[in-house]
């Protein structure tokens, strides 16, 4: 795959003292983002101020739509009509976005949905944390389908999975999230922006084939079909509908199997390739804790407190958590005789971390509601008691 | 009829090899894409850069007949997506083709808020007064005692009048016509291809398989007959009195015709204003 | 203010003859354009096409003016007519 630099004019090269909201949306610029639409919420909306701001400085353009439906679909045109788009919201505006999502899907529309996670359901908590839109990202729209999706920990690598969701997006042209959390969203830390030449990217996959040869939804060598430019002649269609290669809706069951086994295998099967997880102290982790996001840093904390008392622990921490690196759960579960899941929700992840493990070793879930983060040292004791029978 | 082959005007803008089409006999929006491709062909646009984009629902299929880029979008959202298309593409001449029910029931909002803004999409509205695709439920248009599946004794809601919807949202060419008045709907389409900003053009449209037939108005042809004895043309009324009576006379025309700066064209000027030279300008895709 | 929308200009008579062009598969029968055919040169005809519909069929050979209306009007895009000059001259494949 050929990638592209970024463009020296949009990245902010250079140290910054920032919150991972805005670090968010320097990265989108950085990958080349030229559009985003939104609708106010917290704890997202600082990306998109931050965006309005910019945009107008770096070819960008900013709208704010009248709701989320409108916001998860405007990128969506946008991004037919050849932008790189993405849209921002939390808790009750994903929640509206769920439609889109599919749509993206099944349309293989290039596009990012961040979501800075506060409590729910409903209204919730507004200003304060959870990690429970998880298995939402995952399962939210209606239908079969998949997604990648990228939870960062910090200010810096919510600017670093930015890339990588436009990368992901354009590389398999299927729906990406950034599954961020108040704390991480409305933490400030240093952020270092590297060079443009530093950034690659993956550029959208235009075919080169005449319109008369041209099939919009075609699948290339590797199950990923290539998009053809806005107003070129290429006449094609694009319809939520179940379709054939043409574009055309062809309403029956053959082609839902074709279309449904290609739209999801595109992603399964690249699942070892997009996988993506920071492991600490795992060599000889006898209990292996799995957090991601905000909660992988307390959790980090109560690996060290347990090794300072020779508890042989450690920490898996995907950094993608969609497609679940189910792979390497297995692989764990040969040595581990426990996994703790640490998360801000009442076991979302903690199914899938049951489910690689398959019963070789037993599974532990630590809570939270979320408004807060976990304290490490309730994490702690959980580790202590499982160390009793690990 | 003679020995030679010549082409049928529609022809070059259908996706011929998707016809015959599902729509019903005397079914009113074949009738409007006739006359949309008449527009296109008088209006000069390079084909290549015009885009239709449709919704869901019986007219939201239009967009999958029509050899153009074509955009088969969600129930509603034809409009927010048209924006995002035509924002990132400027160049681009884009049409939202679609149903009452979805550009004014679900979609309302989005239709009072594009036009608020003046996004440069040209909306054409076939409007058979129910939601056709679902079997004929009732819709924001179903006149005052109509029937529909889910008001089998009638509507007891006021439906809206559309081109005062669209002419108080701020739509800066708004215009009625039924099926009956192909002339100047391609008219009508052909100014509003060439005109700047948000235009609305409904256009009154049978459905015999579920309006006419539960309201016991006959067929196609019986519906075409009444707009032609009952519709009265009064270009420049206000749209204030465009209200719909079940049966009634029909008041059809073109009402607004005004000028106003796009979206993109305040969106450019207020940047320029304030940036100066900072002001990046738009990346071309 | 009229109320009759449609008005169809006769072709200036001398130099252009109608030709009209029916598609019989693609009709549905549902009479638009015999309804709204000007001269009237159109009838149902009692042949039924491949869906079993009644398409329509040109009455009067010399009668039709090419104004294609029918085909602004036909749902199904199945008729149209056009304007052939009328000094020996063909109509073109467009
Ligand atoms: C979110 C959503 N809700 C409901 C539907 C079902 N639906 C499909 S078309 C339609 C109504 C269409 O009515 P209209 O826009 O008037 O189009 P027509 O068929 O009359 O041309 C509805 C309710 C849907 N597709 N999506
Ligand atoms: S149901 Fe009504 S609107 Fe739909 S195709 Fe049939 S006649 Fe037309
Ligand atoms: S072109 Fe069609 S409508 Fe016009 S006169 Fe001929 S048959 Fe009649
Ligand atoms: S208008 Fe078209 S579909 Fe209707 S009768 Fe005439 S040819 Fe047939
Ligand atoms: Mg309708």
């Amino acid at each position: 795959m050929n990638l592209v630099h970024a463009d020296p004019k949009t990245v902010l090269t250079g140290a910054h003292f920032m919150d991972g909201n805005h670090a968010a949306c320097e990265g989108a610029i950085a990958a080349g983002a030229n559009f985003a639409a939104g609708y106010p919420i917290t704890p997202s909306t600082e990306i998109v101020e931050r965006f309005a701001a910019r945009a107008p400085l770096v070819g960008a353009t900013f709208l704010q739509m009248e709701d989320e439906l409108a916001s998860s679909i405007a990128i969506l045109g946008a991004a037919w009509g050849g932008a790189k788009s993405f849209t921002v919201t939390s808790g009750p505006g994903f929640s509206l976005m769920m439609e889109h999502i599919g749509f993206a899907a099944m349309t293989e529309t290039p596009s990012v949905f961040v979501d800075v996670q506060r409590g729910g359901p409903s209204t919730g908590l507004p200003t304060l944390p959870a990690q429970a839109d998880m298995m939402q990202a995952r399962w939210g729209s209606h239908g079969d389908y998949e997604i990648i999706a990228l939870s960062p920990s910090s200010p810096q690598e919510c600017f670093d999975v930015m890339i990588d969701a436009f990368n992901f997006a354009e590389r398999y042209r299927n729906p990406v999230f950034v599954m961020m959390d108040e704390s991480v969203g409305h933490m400030t830390e240093k952020v270092v922006i590297p060079s443009a030449d530093r950034v690659l990217l993956v550029p959208r996959r235009y075919t080169c084939l005449p319109p008369s040869e041209y099939l919009p939804f075609k699948p290339s060598p590797d199950g990923i079909p290539e998009m053809a430019r806005m107003g070129q002649g290429y006449h094609f269609h694009v319809t939520g509908l179940t379709h054939d290669a043409s574009g055309y809706p062809a309403i029956n069951a053959q082609t839902q199997q074709e279309l449904l086994s290609r739209l999801v295998g595109k992603i399964r099967n690249d699942a070892d390739k997009i996988a993506r997880a920071e492991e600490r102290q795992i060599e000889d982790a006898r209990i292996v804790l799995v957090a991601y996001g905000i909660t992988a840093r307390v959790a980090l904390r109560a690996v060290q407190l347990a090794r300072e008392e020779r508890i042989p622990a450690g920490l898996l921490r995907p950094i993608v958590v969609w497609p679940f690196p189910e792979k390497r759960i297995r692989e764990l579960a040969g040595q581990a005789k426990a996994f703790i899941v640490v998360e801000m929700n009442q076991g979302q992840i903690v199914h899938e971390v049951e489910r690689g493990v398959a019963g070789r070793a037993r599974t532990v879930l630590v809570p939270h509601a979320g408004g807060a983060v976990h304290r490490p040292e309730a994490i702690l004791e959980v580790i202590r008691e499982v160390a009793q029978w690990a | 009829m003679g020995m030679t082959t010549a082409v049928n005007p529609v022809e070059p803008l259908l996706r011929s090899e998707r016809m015959p089409h599902l729509w019903c006999p005397g079914c009113g929006i074949g009738t409007t894409v006739n006359c949309f491709a008449r527009a296109l062909e008088r209006s000069k646009l390079p084909l290549d850069k015009v885009a239709v984009v449709s919704g869901i629902g019986c007219t939201g299929r239009v967009a999958g007949y029509i050899n153009l880029d074509s955009f088969h979008t969600t129930h509603g959202r034809a409009i927010p997506f048209a924006t995002g298309l035509k924002l990132a593409n400027p160049d681009l001449t884009v049409a939202v083709y679609s149903g009452d029910g979805d550009l004014i029931s679900i979609g309302g909002n989005h239709f009072i808020h594009a036009a608020r803004r003046n996004v440069d999409i040209k909306v054409i509205c076939v409007n058979n007064f129910i939601y056709g695709m679902t079997g004929g439920q009732v819709a924001p248009t179903t006149p005052l005692g109509a029937v529909a599946t889910t008001a089998p004794y009638g509507s007891f809601e006021r439906p809206f009048n559309l081109p005062f919807l669209a002419e108080s949202s701020g739509a800066v060419y708004v215009a009625r016509w039924t099926a009956y008045h192909v002339q100047h709907i391609a008219h009508s389409m052909t100014e509003a291809l060439r005109k700047k900003g948000f235009s609305f053009i409904e256009i009154l449209a049978p459905c015999p398989t579920l309006y006419q037939r539960r309201n016991k108005l006959g067929d196609g042809l019986d519906t075409m007959r009444y707009y032609k004895e009952r519709s009265v043309i009064k270009n420049g009324a206000s749209t204030r009195d465009l209200d719909l009576d079940f049966q009634g006379e029909i008041t059809v025309g073109k009402f607004v015709d005004v000028e106003r700066p796009t979206l993109q064209e305040t969106m450019d000027r207020l940047y320029r204003q304030r940036l100066e030279d900072r002001y990046f300008g738009w990346r071309q895709p | 203010m009229g109320t009759n929308a449609t008005v169809a200009k006769p072709p200036k008579a001398a130099k252009f003859r109608g030709e009209v062009f029916i598609n019989n598969d693609r009709c549905k029968g549902c009479g638009f354009c015999i309804e709204f055919c000007p001269p009237k040169v159109l009838v149902t005809s009692e042949k039924y096409n491949r869906h079993g519909y009644h398409p329509p069929a040109l009455a009067n050979e010399t009668g039709c003016t090419g104004c294609d209306l029918c085909g602004l009007y036909c749902p199904d895009f199945a008729i149209y007519g056009i304007r052939v000059p009328i000094e020996g001259a063909v109509a073109q494949r467009a």
